[in-house]
């Protein structure tokens, strides 16, 4: 074997394809924000507005006759809100892991779609906020789960987990979306600078700040954003481990666990990565952004949905030989019933779209495969939303007296504010597509070999 | 018409850093390198030293954290006095995710806003911004301002100065 053969082997696949130029790359993520949206934009932005709307209905429909709409029964207290909570909240973590996590990491192929998945992650959590936000049943008084004074001198118990949340997520909000805006702040710029209408330059002017790329505001920009990846990789961590309290803290046999915390953060970074492979699959082909989207980042994505995916099975493995080892048989037989039960269509839907389905993406071939991707990606979703159904509901619904079993069963309200929410979800998203640059551009440039000042070193 | 301040291109990053450390050597304080991203090594070429945005960030995370577990520890032992599970009123185990989420929020906020003030932002008018050519800064262009504050600004040393480190498209800002 000779040593060019060798040399051509190790050589890093170019994170930007296609021999592009600084200016190139400007005028392809700015293209969809200058020209006018495609008709098949208008078509989508039509049926996500129509799913909206059908939500916005539903929550009235829940506000003006109380959560007696919904299949809640007893013993089934928790049902589709926090199945959806956590299933939303979830798909959000796959954002803060490629801003930030990735970011520490020194991963500089995420630079292509973080912007991307960012967007993705502010848009989920606010679909997930929206569940407990409803859930309560009366809505006047929302307030209380807020530290706030009040006539009657109450404030929330600070030992739940349930309050630990409400501070969890809405601060994992707060903070994903400074560190989008943070990282939208130079492209705002760009669009600012490259406007041929005074209403463009105006708004984007706006937003910008100001912004004029001097290295004395980059010294303390990227300072900024390395704070702000540093302070956001434990808080993702935090957010899901808080999430998986609402379970854990309990003393439900099938929620009392401690592999919770670990398990219920993999199988959010799984769930995310998922969303972001579908989502990106159909962008990078209608704005043709492969050269930036590049099959390099699906094949790197596809390998960490592999490896949450196997952290997944290993935790429902493990779930089950520690109701096995705890000796306790209450344990054992939420177990064996979550299995054998009523719900093992739900448990078996769930384990073959989570643990048997991803483990195409062992083969090459596979992996780099679009539509063997999207299809996965898909089943993911689902058996990541099905994986929250069946911790949430085969726990309640086979309490520790028979007579007190039940069976859930969702109504068409239930259903229906589920299907809205992703009405919520795709608007925002393509209202982002079409307004927003969706890759960031300084960020991508500086991974681009033209960018190293000391390129004729080497 | 004042000058407010002198422009020049250069072609690439590796030139606007030996532009910089130039400029930087020829004893200018009221410059800067502008370009589409930052650029390794510049602070250094520029004899900046490290960003102090670290220290804003941790008085806000202190601020967050003694915000939150005080909180907390007033409202379990003083405010409202909750029994649960009789557990002591000072339960100081089960305050800790809440003093952690406020810690990074306000460490976040600390970060955010602390940055944008160092940087002296918004500011939507700067003279450069009447200079058309600027506007490739945001996209692809390299830029080395001199502005007329600087106790050495002279219009034509500066101009010289510029062409002689192999700027191109120089011009003088005018307001």
């Amino acid at each position: 074997m000779s040593n060019v053969a060798v040399n051509d082997e190790l050589k890093r696949v170019p994170l930007v394809q296609g021999g592009m130029s600084f200016e190139a790359v400007t005028d392809l993520v700015c293209k969809p924000v200058e020209t006018k949206a495609p008709s098949w934009w208008f078509i989508a932005l039509a049926i996500s507005l129509s799913l909206l709307l059908l939500l916005k209905s539903m929550l009235a429909y829940l506000f003006w006759e109380g959560v007696g709409i919904w299949g809640l029964n007893n013993p089934v207290g928790w049902g589709y809100a926090i199945v959806n909570f956590v299933f939303w909240v979830g798909i959000g973590h796959a954002g803060t892991l490629i801003s930030a996590i990735l970011f520490l990491f020194r991963q500089d192929w995420r630079t292509g779609i973080n912007r991307f998945a960012e967007a993705m992650t502010i848009f989920a959590v606010m679909c997930a906020l929206i569940f407990p936000g409803v859930h309560i049943g009366r809505q006047w008084v929302a307030y209380f789960m807020f530290p706030l004074p009040n006539q009657m001198a109450m404030w929330p118990n600070f030992r739940s987990p349930l309050l630990w949340d409400v501070f969890a997520v809405s601060t994992y909000f707060t903070v994903s979306l400074l560190f989008w805006y943070v990282g939208l702040v130079p492209d705002f710029a760009t669009i600012r600078d490259r406007a041929k209408t005074k209403c463009r330059q105006f708004v984007y002017g706006i937003f910008a700040l100001g912004w004029r790329g001097a290295n004395r505001h980059w010294r303390n920009y990227e300072r900024a954003y390395l704070i702000l990846a540093a302070l956001a990789a434990p808080l993702v961590l935090s957010v899901h481990s808080i999430v998986s309290f609402d379970f854990a803290v309990s003393q439900l046999p099938g929620w009392h666990t401690t592999i919770f915390p670990p398990y219920f953060v993999a199988g959010a970074i799984f769930s995310g990565f998922a969303m972001v492979v579908t989502l990106m699959v159909i962008t990078r082909e209608l704005f043709g952004m492969k050269n930036i989207m590049t099959m390099h980042h699906l094949e790197c994505m596809n390998k960490i949905i592999l490896a949450t995916g196997m952290m997944v099975g290993y935790a429902y493995g493990m779930e089950f030989f520690m109701a096995w080892y705890s000796g306790y048989e209450y344990e054992s037989f939420a177990f064996i019933n979550r299995a054998t039960g009523p719900y093992a269509w739900a448990y078996w839907i769930m384990i073959s779209c989570n643990v048997i389905s991803p483990q195409l993406f062992w083969f090459k071939k596979f992996r780099t495969s679009i539509p063997v991707m999207f299809a996965v990606s898909i089943f993911v979703n689902i058996g990541m939303w099905f994986e929250r159904f069946v911790i949430t509901v085969t726990s309640l619904h086979r309490d520790f007296m028979p007579s007190s079993w039940g069976y859930y069963s969702p109504t068409w309200v239930d259903v229906a504010t589920f299907v809205g929410s992703f009405g919520l979800f795709f608007t925002l998203f393509l209202l982002f597509l079409k307004f927003l640059p969706m890759v960031a551009i300084a960020e991508v440039k500086m991974v681009m070999p033209e960018a190293n000042p000391h390129q004729e070193d080497h | 018409m004042t000058v407010k301040g002198i422009i020049a291109e250069f072609k690439d990053p590796g030139a606007l850093l030996k532009a910089a450390e130039a400029t930087q050597a020829a004893g200018y304080k009221n410059y800067d390198a502008y370009s589409p991203f930052p650029i390794h090594g510049m602070d250094d070429a520029m004899g900046l030293g490290q960003s102090k945005l670290g220290w804003i960030v941790l008085c806000g995370g202190a601020f967050g954290l003694t915000l939150g577990f005080g909180l907390q520890t007033w409202v379990a032992t003083a405010a409202y006095k909750l029994v649960i599970s009789n557990k002591p009123l000072f339960s100081y185990q089960a305050f800790i995710p809440v003093t952690f989420e406020l810690m990074v929020l306000f460490s976040a906020f600390c970060a955010v806003f602390g940055m944008f003030a160092l940087n002296k932002l918004p500011e939507f008018y700067h003279p450069f911004f009447r200079s058309n050519n600027f506007r490739k800064v945001t996209s692809h262009g390299f830029f080395i301002g001199i502005e007329s504050q600087d106790t050495q600004f002279d219009k034509a040393k500066v101009e010289a100065f510029l062409k002689g480190l192999g700027g191109d498209s120089i011009e003088v800002i005018e307001e």
